[in-house]
């Protein structure tokens, strides 16, 4: 084991995918000749060439089309998009296209594809260049969603994404980046499955479900109810946003009795809305008091620091819904 | 509300492509000609379908493109990829598509290609080069060009075609597409079958230049304008542009100047252009061009008229064979989601 950051967690498995994989590519903006804009894909074109590292032109449908149409012959394109924002600008491609070709050709094509960016708030981008937007494809079936939170799950997903038959998008988190974790050594194979929850703090009070950058709010939120109220709550980190781990929800939830769903994106029609929903339908039982949801207010992300701090459900936001669950 | 200069406009041959006489033997025509009259009468055969009520929503049929088609898979080997428009049937059974599986297809049955998922608008049969028709306009086109840089990767000599209409030319992605499928010297071929509607609009009421093979010369590309109702024309502009992809030379753009003699789908009103227009155009569809052809080449009617006979035979039996084809198990509503 070895601490390092999770862009360097990325970097690894996107290396040791392409010395495993011939099929395996990269393609995006400045990914090759700079090595990326946040440095993700640094020292990749050195290596593999640009066959195999592909700087393309500000063309995101484009590109991602023709990613699409690498992957349905048989190669397996990793598409970086440099702001998550900016699948909508591809968005027909992604969701019309890469979601719906195996289900529409009744199974003859398939689309085995990733792709990966850094999305989020925390960096005063503003509004184009901050969303999080996991809850927005979680309305398409056809493509996997996954989130990872520290060094470890982003490598062991990544490299599952990538072996995966189907699209699936990766989301990293910018204010993730730069955060360390342990890693096994360099060339010890593993890998984290898709659609498997991870509980990250044990706690007998109350649980929070949440992904990416809102689980490391949500742990250290616990630690403050924990030294400050004496409050014990359990962290589940979904990882996947598609397919849910709801199982590993209601296990948790059949010991604290309360549940709130918390993620960066806005909580109005969200992911967080879904697993309240799951929860009245499928275990409703299990609840002592009505589950909660925690997301951001419905605004677009502003630059100002304290405008953006304030719309941002972070650990103050947690830690007050928390004990507004427990009075 | 017609375009006087589309009244007048007749298909032309303007550029690169030599004369159509003598590009193809008659034995190579006839099988040629058999085809397009099987596509012909497969569609014929839909649109009395739609018309009956038996096919729901949006059905393009390609009367009157019957010679880009056939054109195109006498020109390319099995194994390169095509994409291609919804207006896609006629590519799919030039490729050898079975037309039972096909109006199967249309129809929803069990025995389409897709299980009844995908419909008039998505053809398609991987095993056939077929990578699918698309319903949204010009999507498909990047997807060729990605098939096109799988083969460079991979260091195979595979070509990939994609075939549009006029009306996709103004697609944003369309233009993403060419400049890097020609920065990259991609072995794609774009093929523009020009109808000259852009679904119920005539091109010249939206388009900002009269000849759309121009636009790709701002890229650098090689592109040329030709008669794309005759069948050897087609045959050798995609030959020829085939061969360069091969060779590395990077794209082709062809625009092959046609006709839709049908509306743009089943159930067009066809307000926008007038019924003496539709007449003078069937002297230069690409059906009659090539019965004509084959009569001057010394074809006894009597062999054309056995062919014919063959067709009618082979598409009423996949018409009945379709009609009474059973409809999917409802558990495929929700298999192929996800591949596991």
């Amino acid at each position: 084991m070895r601490k390092t950051t999770f862009i360097q967690a990325i970097n690894e498995a996107l290396r040791e995918e392409m010395r495993r994989d011939e099929r395996v590519f990269l393609i995006g903006e400045d990914i090759g000749y700079y090595g990326g804009l946040f440095r993700v894909t640094r020292n990749l074109l050195e290596e593999f060439g640009d066959r195999r590292v592909i700087d393309t032109p500000i063309s995101e449908q484009g590109f991602m089309g023709m990613a699409i149409g690498a992957a349905m012959v048989g190669l397996r394109p990793i598409v970086e998009l440099m702001y998550m924002d900016f699948y909508l600008v591809c968005a027909d491609q992604i969701f019309n296209q890469a979601a719906k070709m195996h289900y529409m050709t009744g199974g003859l094509l398939h689309v085995p594809m990733v792709i990966r960016g850094q999305q989020g708030g925390g960096k005063r981008y503003g509004s184009q260049h901050s969303s999080c937007v996991e809850s927005n494809f979680a309305q398409f079936p056809g493509i996997k969603v996954v989130a990872p939170a520290t060094p470890y799950d982003a490598k062991g997903l990544l490299i599952s994404a990538i072996r995966d038959d189907n699209p699936v998008l990766f989301l990293e988190h910018k204010m993730l980046y730069f955060t360390r974790g342990d890693l096994p050594d360099e060339g010890v194979e593993y890998t984290v499955p898709i659609g498997k929850a991870d509980i990250k703090r044990e706690g007998k009070d109350l649980t929070i479900a949440t992904f990416s950058y809102t689980l490391l709010q949500a742990l250290e939120a616990a630690e403050e109810l924990k030294a400050e109220y004496g409050i014990d709550v359990e962290v589940v980190d979904l990882r996947s946003v598609t397919p849910l781990d709801m199982e590993t929800v209601y296990t948790s939830v059949a010991k604290t009795g309360r549940l709130l769903a918390v993620h960066e994106s806005q909580a109005n029609a969200g992911i967080g809305a879904e697993i309240v929903a799951r929860i009245y339908e499928e275990a409703p039982d299990l609840l002592k008091a009505p589950a909660r949801r925690l997301g951001m207010a419905p605004a677009p992300i502003p630059v100002s620091k304290v405008l953006e701090e304030e719309l941002l459900p972070w650990k103050n936001d947690i830690k007050a819904t928390v004990l507004s669950m427990l009075k | 509300m017609t375009e006087p200069s589309l009244k007048a406009s007749v298909p032309s041959a303007k550029a690169a492509v030599a004369e159509p006489t003598a590009v193809l033997s008659t034995e190579q025509l006839l099988p040629m000609y058999r085809m397009m009259f099987l596509i012909r009468r497969v569609e014929e055969s839909l649109l009395e379908l739609a018309e009956s009520g038996k096919i729901g929503g949006a059905m393009h049929t390609a009367i009157g493109h019957e010679a880009a088609a056939v054109g195109m898979a006498a020109a390319l080997r099995k194994e390169d990829y095509l994409t291609c428009t919804y207006r896609g049937h006629h590519h799919s059974l030039a490729r050898g598509m079975d037309p039972k599986r096909a109006i199967c297809e249309v129809l929803g049955k069990a025995p389409g290609f897709a299980k009844g998922k995908g419909g008039s608008m998505h053809f398609v049969d991987p095993s056939l080069g077929l990578m699918g028709a698309n319903g949204i306009v010009g999507a498909q086109v990047p997807h060729a060009a990605g098939m096109a840089l799988a083969s460079k990767i991979r260091g195979e000599d595979r070509i990939a075609i994609t075939f549009f209409g006029d009306g996709a030319m103004f697609q944003g992605v369309m233009h993403e597409t060419f400049n890097m499928a020609q920065k990259w010297k991609l072995p794609v071929i774009f093929y523009c079958e020009n109808n000259r509607y852009s679904e119920m609009t005539p091109i010249s009421r939206t388009s900002s230049v009269s000849e759309l093979y121009l636009f790709v010369r701002a890229y650098g590309m090689e592109s040329m304008q030709i008669d794309g109702n005759d069948v050897e024309i087609v045959y050798d502009a995609v030959s020829k542009a085939a061969a360069r992809a091969r060779a590395g030379e990077g794209p082709t753009f062809i625009e092959g100047i046609t006709y839709r003699l049908a509306g743009h789908m089943a159930g067009d009103l066809e307000t926008y252009r007038t019924p003496e227009e539709i007449e003078m155009q069937r002297a230069y569809e690409p059906l009659a061009r090539l019965h004509q052809k084959l009569l001057d080449r010394g074809v006894a009617e009597e062999e054309l008229n056995k062919i014919r006979a063959e067709v009618e035979e082979e598409v009423q039996e996949a018409v009945d064979y379709a009609l009474e084809a059973p409809w999917p198990d409802i558990a495929e509503a929700y298999t192929d989601v996800y591949k596991v």
